[in-house]
């Protein structure tokens, strides 16, 4: 593969050890099997970057190209990013909050955060010279590799645990390419996707082999929130823990602002993170005040969450640990009540993973972890037309009618009589 | 014997096989093993405890070695074992 680096990419470094590494498709240490983390020459892109230029470039996570680790100049890109930040006055009420803000990236193309990930990944995977995209995905991802992989003629493999919710599997298989469903849970998807990356070096698993350049996706989540508040960074944010990823990157995203110049004041973000209690390795290991990760065997209907032996734990803990923040975790029934309270309080609809994320800020904020004096972000990161299967149960009409003025004014006087 | 898949970065180690065969009724045998025939298996296994990487997952017959025994798993002579990296996915 050929070597093209992004515009102000130094190479690759193992996290673990330090060794260094260039640009090309890789995503651990060959000697101690670390990750690698994409280094940048911060001073470089400190002279490039400005909020002027970020205001006038692109309404995607491209805005912010200086400090992403591919080329931006033909970017596989369906828009991703640049999502709003909803402040969230009633949620903030019912909950004892103050300063409250949803960020919803429930509005990508795809409708999730993984378009994020993806557009970067798929962009370098494009400049390495990779022809196919491939993936280990609970469902969001697989959707956003699929539709990216259609948009720039890219062929994609994308590997599903065989029980996923059918609005995750449909809205994949519409874009064509290979949708192979396995029998077995997202870490047995993920394990053999791991070991297919050796024998098909020719593709780019945006979660394997691309994973460096994919991770470093989830910053634009920082950079974003920073930007939107008017280049002020929150006091706390919520944020859900599969792999542990997304968090470690958000935590990256605010320090870089600074680094860069962007920010006027060293940020102090307190990060917390949000699990189910049927998928909770990395909050059990904070509850229990330990470095281990024990893996689990996850049984949650939070499924976008489902990762049992999460890649980024261990990063994810101490960067929740170091910023003092907590970890939670919630039941299913919690979740279902999270997602609904979501969406008759603010009007937004998410998955499953933002039950897990609001119904773990209303425990933390019951606990007084979250306070009311915080400016608070929590990430809304998927969109809840894809797992109906969570409320339909719980939600439905309120009344089912004859097509006549009487039978409707018959509801109107039940509802007023209290009904 | 029981075969071991090797990853990639360790590819190196075995004259670039993706598998090999080598004895061993356990874990810890089969990678002691390993070592023997293929000399560096170990350092890049093992942390200077003695215990395996936290980046190092072992699969025996498909299945997660931290759901089974650790290193004491058995192994029979007809199954595999496959050295994963940890950091993949989400």
């Amino acid at each position: 593969m050929s070597r093209v680096e992004g515009p102000f990419v130094e190479g690759l470094r193992c996290r673990e050890c330090a060794r260094a590494y260039p640009a090309e498709a890789l995503h651990v240490c060959d000697f101690c099997f670390g990750p690698l983390e994409v280094s940048y020459d911060y001073e470089a892109v400190a002279r490039s970057i400005s909020r002027e230029k970020i205001a006038a470039g692109p309404l995607t996570i491209w805005r912010y190209a200086d400090l992403l680790p591919a080329q931006p100049t033909s970017p596989v890109d369906l828009g991703a990013g640049y999502t709003p930040l909803v402040r969230a006055e009633r949620l903030a009420a019912e909950l004892g909050l103050g300063e409250l803000w949803i960020k919803n990236d429930t509005l990508n193309p795809t409708g999730s955060f993984k378009d994020r990930v993806v557009s970067v990944a798929l962009t370098k995977a494009r400049e390495l010279g990779f022809k196919v995209a491939a993936c280990a995905s609970t469902g969001n991802l697989a959707n956003s590799v699929a539709a990216h992989a259609a948009h720039s003629g890219m062929d994609s493999y994308v590997f599903i645990p065989h029980d996923l919710e059918a609005g995750k599997v449909v809205t994949t298989a519409v874009y064509g390419g290979h949708l192979i469903a396995v029998d077995g849970n997202y870490d047995d998807v993920n394990r053999l996707c791991a070991e297919l990356a050796s024998e098909q070096p020719t593709w780019a698993f945006v979660n394997v082999n691309v994973r460096t350049y994919y991770a470093e996706g989830s910053k634009t989540l920082a950079f974003e929130v920073a930007e939107q508040l008017g280049w002020q960074v929150p006091d706390h944010v919520v944020v859900p823990i599969a792999s542990g990823s997304q968090l470690t990157k958000i935590h990256k995203g605010f320090s870089e602002l600074f680094k860069v110049g962007l920010l006027d004041e060293e940020p102090h973000v307190r990060i917390s993170g949000a699990q189910a209690d049927g998928c909770s390795p990395v909050a059990t290991a904070f509850a229990d005040g330990v470095d281990f990760i024990k893996p689990q065997r996850p049984s949650t209907i939070a499924k976008s969450l489902a990762i049992g032996n999460p890649a980024d734990g261990y990063y994810a803990l101490d960067a929740v640990r170091s910023s003092g923040g907590a970890i939670g975790s919630v039941s299913d029934d919690e979740i279902v009540e999270g997602i609904r309270l979501l969406a008759r309080t603010e009007g937004i609809f998410a998955e499953t993973a933002g039950g897990v994320t609001i119904a773990t800020l209303a425990k933390l904020a019951a606990e007084g972890v979250v306070r009311p004096d915080e400016r608070v972000v929590a990430y809304v990161t998927g969109l809840g037309l894809k797992t109906i299967e969570a409320v339909s149960p719980f939600v439905g009409p309120s009344a089912t009618i004859a097509p006549t003025l009487d039978a409707f004014n018959a509801v109107l006087e039940a509802e007023e009589n209290g009904n | 014997m029981p075969t071991v898949r090797i990853p990639t970065q360790l590819r190196s180690l075995t004259g670039g096989e993706g598998q090999v065969t080598v004895d061993g009724s356990t874990v810890a045998e089969v990678l002691k093993a390993l070592e023997a025939a293929h000399p560096g298996f170990h350092e890049r296994l093992y942390d200077d405890a003695g215990k395996l990487r936290r980046f190092v997952n072992v699969f025996v017959a498909d299945d997660d070695i931290r759901f089974q025994q650790g290193l004491d798993t058995p192994v029979a002579a007809n199954q595999t074992v496959s050295i994963v990296p940890a950091v993949a996915g989400g």
